[in-house]
């Protein structure tokens, strides 16, 4: 079973938007970054089966230099090896140009299985992982929550394959399909691990192939403005103590809002 | 030409199709063909036919039913290749967001997800949110038509939808599609558990997010919830940790609510929360974040540690 994992390093949580100069993207030289969480839960999802498996587990990114961080840390929960496609353009691409990149350096390697999160924290497109699946001609599907393998199926076989597929309002549905495969994972499939000191010092010494983008995918989109979002309602912040503010809260939603007794 | 995708299961339509309908109508009122895809298509058609469209089609194959993502791909294809419009234009459903990018991946086309807005000028752009929620980004699809545009849930109300003088004519469409390229074989949908409290029916909410910091801490809102006579609700990431069962989740994935107060401790408002909870009457937002998301849609905010503000809140109740 030879599974790869497509992450991507966005700002953190924490981060406080800051924008350049062009209004149009953001100042990375405030922020830091970390791995996109539902990425995250996708590695994690691929460790998993290849304990249960075998195989290998590589880890690919297309991005700036700077995700060499996040590729080190996917290698230190267990990743075996990286490929990350290189270009400091690819840190504003959208999804048909990071895919490109993706398909363009994971093609000739042959998986069986490609998982990726179902979105990134940034730009939030949920494009990327469907994309590469028609880019790489493999069949896909999306926001999944569990993943069934046959083992003794040949690939190319129907059932191989069996996922549980999150629809929405609290329905599922299992999917069958042939390997190889895409699938774009929920948050929430399993429980995180975390890297231990072991795997921080073996990190150090697994391959991480470089690869440069071939350039042949064209921008779909250009953001020609990005801003603090407006207001659509006026809120009454409340300040004052922690007591004070409580208190003048209970009374707002006792005699404004008439809400509670 | 505008092309809007509607969505319908076994002849119930999606009511998001409607709002994905006003977007149309804001874009060119004059020039919109609705296609109904799927088995009982025609049920629906009439329904949609009462907007103010040119035309309803509907495309009733056997390689749309059940919904696979490559059935979808391969049919709208030829749907697309037929009808030669400018926009393409879907609901950002699950589905959608199932198939629409690969169909736009196979004709080499934009596609511009989860807009709120469009802007119309000299160019025309699209709104959609970045990074959260935390910024707000106007884009401008590139290349050739078609554009495909996918609006998020919620981002124009279905009562907007301006109604035709006389019903649209509607029309079967047919398109062609090889079986064989089919590879999902999908089973029936299935309800994990039944939902054991009904979260839509509550007046009062309390929901807790990733703030909470920890397990043990759920304490401090339940205590708030009995304090209101409120029903306990979670944030995503809360219910994914197992600290509050699924069937507390509010947001796409879990419940819909609105009930008269949803007070919301320690989330920031990722869109997936909001479009769960954005209906309700009057919400209250405690965060420690003065720039989270959440504040943009409460009624009343304030930001500080929910560690403090809670036990406040509660012994203001009291007294």
């Amino acid at each position: 079973m030879k599974i790869a994992v497509c992450i991507k390093q966005v700002p953190t949580r924490e981060w406080q938007p800051r924008l350049d100069d062009s209004k149009t993207w953001i100042r990375e030289s405030d922020a830091s970054f970390e791995m996109n969480e539902p990425d995250a839960y996708a590695l994690e999802e691929a460790l998993r089966l290849k304990e249960k498996h075998g195989g290998e587990v590589v880890v690919c990114s297309a991005g700036p230099s700077r995700v060499a961080q996040v590729i080190r840390e996917a290698l230190a929960r267990g990743a075996d090896r990286a490929i990350h496609v290189e270009d400091e353009g690819l840190a504003s691409a959208d999804a048909f140009v990071t895919a490109a990149a993706l398909a363009d350096a994971m093609r000739d390697e042959r998986f069986d299985l490609v998982l990726t999160g179902l979105q990134s924290d940034d730009q939030g497109f949920a494009q990327v992982g469907v994309v590469l699946a028609e880019k790489l001609d493999m069949p896909h599907s999306t926001i999944i929550m569990e993943v069934q393998i046959d083992p003794a199926a040949a690939a190319g076989q129907p059932g191989a394959l069996r996922v549980k597929r999150e629809l929405e309002g609290g329905w599922f549905q299992w999917i069958a399909m042939p390997l190889p495969a895409v699938l774009t994972i929920q948050s929430g499939i399993n429980q995180l691990r975390y890297a231990t000191l072991k795997g921080i010092m073996a990190a150090k010494k697994k391959e991480i192939r470089k690869a440069a983008p071939s350039g042949g995918a064209a921008a779909k989109q250009k953001i020609v403005n990005l801003y603090v979002p407006e207001k659509g309602k006026k809120t009454q912040i409340i300040g004052g103590s922690p007591a004070e503010a409580a208190k003048a809260l209970v009374q707002k939603l006792r005699d404004e809002a008439r809400v509670i007794q | 030409m505008i092309l809007v995708i509607a969505e319908q299961q076994r002849g119930k339509l999606n009511r998001a199709t409607w709002e994905t309908i006003v977007g149309a109508q804001q874009l060119d009122a004059s020039a919109i063909t609705v296609l109904v895809p799927g088995a009982s298509a025609a049920s629906v058609a009439g329904e949609l036919a009462a907007a103010n469209v040119r035309e309803v089609l509907t495309v009733e194959d056997a390689a749309l039913d059940p919904y696979t993502p490559d059935g979808f791909t391969a049919a709208l294809q030829d749907a697309i290749a037929q009808l030669k419009p400018e926009y393409v234009l879907l609901p950002h459903t699950y589905q959608t967001r199932d198939f629409a990018p690969k169909l736009a991946a196979r004709l080499d086309r934009a596609i511009v997800t989860d807009v709120t807005a469009i802007k119309t000028g000299t160019e025309t752009s699209f709104v959609r949110p970045m990074f959260q929620g935390k910024l707000t980004a106007d884009v401008v699809p590139q290349g050739p038509a078609p554009h495909f545009v996918t609006f998020q849930i919620g981002a124009y109300r279905v009562d907007q939808v301006a109604k035709g003088s006389a019903p649209a004519p509607i029309r079967a469409l047919s398109v062609t599609v090889d079986p064989s390229t089919i590879r999902q074989q999908p089973e029936a949908p299935f309800q994990q558990a039944k939902a054991a409290v009904d979260l839509s029916q509550a007046e009062r909410i309390v929901s807790v997010g990733r703030g909470i910091k920890e397990q043990a801490n759920i304490r401090i809102a339940e205590e708030l919830a009995t304090a209101l006579g409120a029903e306990l609700a979670a944030s995503r990431p809360i219910c994914d940790s197992g600290w509050l069962p699924m069937e507390r989740q509010v947001g796409s994935s879990g419940q819909t609510v609105a009930p008269k107060l949803y007070l919301a401790l320690g989330i920031s408002g990722a869109i997936q929360h909001l479009v769960g909870m954005k209906g309700s009457n009057t919400i209250v937002a405690v965060n420690k974040d003065p720039d989270a998301p959440i504040f943009e849609i409460a009624d009343y905010g304030i930001v500080g540690d929910l560690f403090e503000v809670v036990p406040a809140i509660i012994a203001a109740l009291k007294g």
